[in-house]
């Protein structure tokens, strides 16, 4: 089990060395770069640079270099723990996201938290009770939070908030503590905002998450280990709990892997509509000013979390299913 | 001697969109203790819907909807009490104080009958653990002491193997160890051998015939395979169609069979003394779907001895017709049969 998780462990760097040229070369893609859109943007707004400025301004960011120049000055920037500068905000990038990163993580790790918290049971009583009033309930609910677009429920939820009590729910901290230090009260004002929009984001995937497990258990219900264990006295709830909803789980916690990258991406509508501080809004702006440092700085963060979530997901696995273990 | 279990006019049925099906519809018979009783049939006959209705296993859409189940149940204080197993409630404690600890099984599938991510130890504990009174070191030893009982290669280091790693043969002592962890009176094999191979297949045979012996226990040995019963079954039951057509000590059954169905069964048998060439006799027809059932005796479209205007206007009851048979035929009852619909 160990060695399994070292032998994955020593893969990483040759997996982000492989995902860091991917996203050096897909951000390069579209024709122009930065400056071509500065360039325009100044021409919008009726100004121009001549000649003699955009050279200055392409060598002042290494855009007058090869493509392998550029793509080594980055990823050695990187190691050494300097991700550069974004062009459109003229900030240095980590301290851009430092703050959206972690709110991100945090919303993310929430958004978990309730959807697996919530799935579980649900998937498990659907299961056990199957054609009970109780069971198609659940089936209605699922329906509806798999249909319901999450920008929606959050559209919904803000107008309901909004006209009712007159509050509103957007942005993960009230007005006086947005730019405001770290401290305790920070925290708790985090906290009562941060449940929302991670309950918001929960719903879809515990109605998935919940058909699923509903699903996976239903056909493990149906085992000659399941009859065995009742044929040795168990209790019903207790053989359920031990043996078809631990193989019933198993399918699920492989989909951890894609988890933590698909929140980020699949919550940037949501995280727009609430203007949530998160990454997703800023790699979209990046992405359409042309920022591509910043914009490959956060696909190569997307591609270490992906990493990880699938090692963490394989580990559990590996710990959950001793057939699994055994292959590695 | 009184039977330690008694199954009188047991009908579990399915009910079904379709339909209902009457996968067990009218079985009588005893088990003595010490006694190994075979019940044979075709496939689809009710054999296991039979013995999962004495464990009360039957999950909807079946229920047990008439007769009984009379066992000699050992209580808590030690008392012996006759319970009718048919009235509990299935999930309730008294009966899961009967499976495991008084009736174990032994079930078809050993390979899908143990969780493939638990080990074997900690299922054969767990068995122990739920009927008697000792803590995990005791219960690890008790299961150690079954697994070597059963002829398993090292003990201690099988407790830690998993269900997959092990052969056919193992698996399937693995299982006899959990099924005999709290030392059952009544153990029910239901086709225990017929995943393995045929030498496997005679030493588990002879396994559980020791055991039998050593632990002095009743089994109730399922099987469609005439052969198995000869060489491990003290009394036959003889079942077709959810009924009992014939029962009685093996001996009679095999050389003075008086059910037409059990005579026809015993004629598929390929024997050596046959003269060579000689076709091997098979059952005309073939048995019928379970939602269109024969009116009548179940057997009678089959049947060589076939009377029409009786065999299929009443069902024959399951009598005995001398001291130690009983047979359920027209043939040899010309008492009042049970009327179709009653
Ligand atoms: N869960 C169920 N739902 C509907 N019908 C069932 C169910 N279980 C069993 N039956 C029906 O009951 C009848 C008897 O089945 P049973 O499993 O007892 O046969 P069997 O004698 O054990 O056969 P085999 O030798 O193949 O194991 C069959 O017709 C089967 O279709
Ligand atoms: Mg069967």
């Amino acid at each position: 089990m160990t060695q399994y998780i070292i032998k994955r462990l020593l893969l990483l760097p040759l997996l982000l060395f492989i995902f860091s040229v991917f996203a050096f070369f897909i951000i390069q893609a579209p024709p122009g770069d930065f400056v071509t859109s500065y360039i325009a943007e100044l021409a919008a707004s009726g100004s121009s640079m001549d000649q003699a400025q955009i050279e200055a301004l392409r060598e002042q960011y290494g855009l007058d270099q090869p493509l392998i120049v550029q793509y080594f000055r980055w990823v050695g920037g990187m190691l050494r723990g300097d991700f550069g500068v974004s062009l459109d905000w003229k900030r240095p990038i980590m301290e851009l996201i430092k703050e959206r990163l972690l709110l991100t993580v945090l919303l993310g790790a929430a958004t978990f938290i309730i959807s697996w918290s919530l799935a579980i049971p649900i998937g498990i009583i659907s299961a056990t009770k199957q054609y009970s009033f109780i069971d198609y309930f659940f089936t209605v609910f699922n329906y509806l939070g798999v249909a319901t677009p999450t920008f929606m429920t959050a559209l919904v939820l803000m107008w309901l908030a909004y006209s009712y009590f007159g509050i509103s729910v957007t942005g993960l901290f009230s007005p006086e503590y947005v730019d405001a230090p770290w401290s305790l009260a920070r925290v708790i004002d985090l906290l009562k905002h941060l449940w929302l929009p991670a309950l918001i984001l929960a719903l879809d995937g515990t109605a998935r998450l919940a058909r699923v497990m509903r699903a996976n258990l239903l056909d493990e219900l149906n085992k000659p280990y399941v009859e065995m264990a009742r044929a040795k006295g168990m209790s019903e709830w207790r053989l359920v709990l031990k043996y078809p909803v631990h193989l019933a789980i198993n399918p699920l916690v492989s989909t951890i892997g894609w988890y933590l990258p698909m929140l980020f991406s699949g919550s940037v509508i949501v995280a727009t509509v609430l203007n949530l501080p998160t990454i997703g809004p800023l790699l979209l702006r990046s992405l359409t000013n042309q920022d591509m440092f910043l914009a490959g700085v956060i696909v190569l963060i997307y591609c270490f979390l992906a990493i990880i979530g699938t090692l963490i997901s394989d580990v559990l696995l590996a710990w959950l299913d001793p057939r699994i273990r055994m292959e590695a | 001697m009184t039977p330690l279990l008694s199954v009188r006019n047991l009908k579990t049925h399915f009910f079904l969109d379709e339909g209902v099906v009457k996968a067990v519809d009218g079985v009588d018979f005893d088990v003595f203790p010490g006694q190994v009783v075979g019940i044979v049939g075709e496939s689809g006959c009710g054999k296991s819907v039979t013995i999962k209705s004495v464990m009360q296993l039957i999950q909807k859409p079946g229920r047990i909807i008439d007769g009984q189940i009379l066992f000699r149940h050992h209580d808590e204080a030690g008392r012996e009490t006759i319970i009718d197993l048919a009235q509990l409630d299935p999930h309730g404690k008294t009966i899961r104080s009967i499976r495991g600890a008084e009736i174990a099984l032994i079930p078809q599938e050993p390979m899908a009958s143990f969780s493939p991510v638990h080990t074997i130890g900690d299922q054969i504990m767990e068995a122990i653990l739920l009927h008697l009174d000792v803590d995990e070191e005791e219960a690890r030893r008790i299961a150690v002491e079954r697994l070597h009982e059963v002829g398993m290669p090292n003990p201690e280091q099988r407790l830690n193997a998993y269900s997959w790693e092990l052969s056919g043969g193992l698996r399937q002592r693995a299982m006899i160890a959990m099924s005999l962890a709290c030392n059952p009176r009544l153990l029910i094999a239901d086709e225990p051998t017929t995943a393995i191979d045929v030498t496997t297949q005679a030493q588990v045979l002879n396994l559980l015939l020791t055991l039998q012996k050593q632990h002095n226990m009743a089994i109730i040995f399922i099987t469609h395979d005439l052969g198995v019963i000869a060489q491990i079954a003290d009394f036959v039951v003889v079942m077709y169609l959810g009924r009992v057509m014939e029962s009685g000590p093996v001996e009679d059954i095999f050389f003075n069979p008086q059910h037409p169905y059990t005579k026809a069964l015993l004629e598929s048998i390929p024997s050596i003394y046959a003269p060579a060439g000689k076709r091997l006799p098979t059952i005309e027809g073939s048995i019928p779907h379970p939602f269109s059932r024969p009116s009548g005796c179940p057997f009678h479209p089959r049947c060589k001895a076939f009377m029409p205007g009786v065999c299929n206007a009443a069902i024959p009851k399951l009598k005995a017709i001398n001291d130690r048979q009983s047979v359920s035929c027209f043939l040899y009852d010309h008492a009042p049969a049970i009327v179709e619909g009653s």
